[in-house]
């Protein structure tokens, strides 16, 4: 990792092409360590989301670089930009959007099965390893439709960390689960910012974003307040 | 298991209904096309296996392809300055005279059997019925190395053609029409105005129609002072032992002999033509199901792909690349297809046993007793092939699309 950080934005536009243009974000810079527990708020369509897709690679700015351990990534094949994210950058959604046919500890185990490099008794020795820290272990054989929200948001932050990603973006990750859930889930986040990861949540709970090392406020699409807040 | 196979196997697992269908829709179409292709080839193979057993291979007969060059021609040329109009061709006597130097020509070829032959019309009558027939003089010792003759003999023998001074070999469907049955006396009457007793010796039946209701067998002398052609035949047919080499030394024997020689091949051109296009059309008929079926493939993958988008953005956005997920698409296809084509030969094979078991009597051009079906792994290989591309394509179409899919658009959608 970068003394920098691990994950870098700089002079980041994102427009959306059409007959109107929609700018997203505008003139994003910041960087981010390992370690940090980094929260974004900002009013409806300020562009967190857009933030977050930028960060983890899954959409390309306008202008701009993002650059990941120092490594520019705007030139970077889809391909490329895929392996990078597989390796590298783990992702949790509003939504679960676990894959229905599969179990809980299948789900955990995608990443690790797509990037090869554990032999299967210790991709599912790990696998069962990240469900049983999130709480999840008794569960590990259900399908998500045998799961309560709480848990299925779980097994979705357990296969978000499968890969051992140095970078965790949470996009609303407590959106659907009630104040209990929402609070265990910003510990688990927690916890993993602890451990040396550098983690980036959407968030609109600002009592959840009390829990976080820095927070970022934007609006209209541009950073206006990058705050420590511990 | 590769992964996206494994997906793959879920996906359409969990859509067990639709997948048996599209599973049915390429058993149908292999299944068929399989029993298809071996009925037609068997027919075919029937077909010809009995020309070439029941006609000879090659036949040189009494005639040219070309006008005679006229004696005026001869005289005056061609590039003559005088014309002549309306020259009145010269008048041949058709036949082969003289045969024997020729046969013994033929006869020293390799891997060649010669027979001579003078065939001629003559009425044979029997109980007061008269019944036009093809009389063939042969020479019996001679014609049982150019044709089934002897094999295809019910009644009787060959050999009393030698025996019986006036004997006479009728084929089966004429004995029928005639009521003449072995020994009976027949009366045969020649163009040639010549009447004589013959004998029936034998009955015949080749399994030929043709043949067998309207010839009759006698020896060459016999014929000959019938017809009143003594010393001339008019057909040499040849039995050959690598059929496939009929057309080429037909072609060598009428540039060597002058007269017109012609190969099984060429004298059934038109039933082979006729086979060519039935070929055509039964096979854009098992096409046609076939792309059936592929629809069917094409149809189940959109609805997986259009039902998994969320699932596809979130393969996305794990690290699956676009030909992970158009693998697992396409793989659903082939999984389908492979399926399909399975059952669809176990299918052909069955409908092949069926339809060979089924017995039918058929009097056309030849006789038959059941439908003649061929077994030929190329026949299983090819409507594979067909079947695994059509199924392949039917899932490479949806699946392209899944693979350009925005990973963002969907979550922003889903969310």
């Amino acid at each position: 990792m970068t003394a920098k950080g691990f994950v870098r934005a700089e002079g980041v536009h994102r427009v959306l092409p059409g007959p109107v243009p929609v700018t997203l974000v505008r003139a994003i810079a910041l960087s981010i360590a390992g370690g940090e527990f980094v929260v974004v708020t900002g009013p409806s369509g300020s562009g967190k989301s857009s933030l977050l897709y930028l960060l983890g690679l899954l959409d390309r700015p306008t202008e701009g670089e993002i650059l990941i351990e120092g490594r520019p990534t705007r030139a970077l094949s889809r391909d490329a930009a895929a392996a990078l994210r597989l390796a590298s950058i783990g992702f949790v959604f509003q939504f679960h959007f676990l894959l229905p046919e599969f179990s809980a500890l299948e789900n955990v185990m995608l990443p690790m099965r797509r990037l090869g490099r554990l032999e299967r008794a210790a991709m599912e020795a790990r696998g069962r390893d990240l469900l049983a820290t999130l709480e999840m272990a008794d569960y590990a054989d259900r399908r998500p439709d045998q799961l309560s929200g709480g848990q299925r948001q779980r097994v979705a932050i357990a296969r978000a960390l499968a890969n051992a990603p140095k970078l965790v973006l949470a996009d609303e990750p407590t959106g659907n689960l009630d104040s209990r859930n929402a609070e265990q889930v910003f510990v688990i986040l927690a916890d993993l910012a602890a451990a040396g990861h550098a983690v980036v949540a959407v968030t609109h709970n600002l009592d959840l974003a009390a829990r976080a090392s820095r927070r970022i406020t934007l609006l209209d699409g541009r950073i206006v307040e990058d705050a420590r807040t511990r | 298991m590769p992964l996206t196979l494994e997906i793959a196997l879920t996906h359409i697992r969990e859509r067990l209904r639709q997948t048996v269908l599209s599973v049915l829709g390429v058993m149908t179409g292999v299944g068929f096309a399989v029993a298809m292709a071996a009925l037609m080839q068997g027919s075919q193979e029937d077909f010809i296996r009995r020309i070439i057993d029941a006609t000879p291979h090659i036949t040189v007969r009494d005639d040219y392809r070309a006008v005679p060059w006229q004696p005026a021609d001869t005289v005056y040329g061609a590039a003559a300055a005088v014309a002549l109009a309306s020259v009145k061709p010269k008048e041949e006597l058709r036949g082969i005279r003289n045969p024997q130097p020729k046969l013994a020509l033929l006869a020293a070829l390799p891997g060649v059997a010669v027979a001579p032959t003078l065939r001629g019309p003559v009425v044979l009558r029997f109980g007061g019925r008269d019944v036009a027939v093809s009389l063939l003089g042969i020479e019996p010792k001679a014609e049982v190395r150019v044709s089934k003759l002897a094999e295809d003999i019910r009644e009787g023998s060959l050999n009393d053609l030698y025996t019986t001074a006036n004997g006479i070999i009728i084929g089966s469907g004429l004995s029928r029409k005639l009521g003449a049955n072995l020994g009976d006396s027949v009366s045969l009457s020649s163009s040639a105005g010549t009447i004589r007793r013959a004998k029936v010796v034998g009955i015949v039946h080749s399994g030929v129609v043709a043949i067998d209701d309207a010839t009759a067998y006698a020896r060459l002398k016999v014929v000959q002072v019938l017809l009143d052609r003594p010393n001339v035949i008019n057909e040499i047919r040849l039995r050959l032992d690598d059929v496939g080499n009929a057309r080429a030394l037909a072609q060598r024997i009428e540039r060597r002999l002058g007269y017109r020689t012609e190969s099984w091949e060429e004298i059934n051109e038109s039933v082979l033509e006729v086979f060519q296009i039935r070929n055509i059309i039964i096979y854009t008929v098992v096409g046609g199901i076939l792309v059936v079926a592929a629809f069917g493939i094409f149809n189940i993958v959109s609805t997986i792909v259009f039902e998994k988008t969320r699932d596809i953005a979130i393969l996305k956005s794990l690290g699956f690349t676009e030909a992970d997920v158009r693998a697992i698409f396409v793989s659903e296809g082939f999984l389908i297809g492979s399926f399909g084509t399975v059952l669809g030969w176990g299918l052909g094979y069955a409908l092949c046993r069926l339809l060979g078991s089924i017995e039918i009597k058929v009097r056309s051009f030849a006789e038959q007793t059941g439908l003649p079906v061929t077994y030929d792994w190329r026949h299983y290989a090819i409507a594979a092939a067909c079947a695994l591309t059509a199924a392949g394509l039917a899932g490479y179409l949806p699946a392209r699309r899944a693979g350009r899919l925005d990973p963002v658009a969907i979550i922003r959608g889903a969310a």
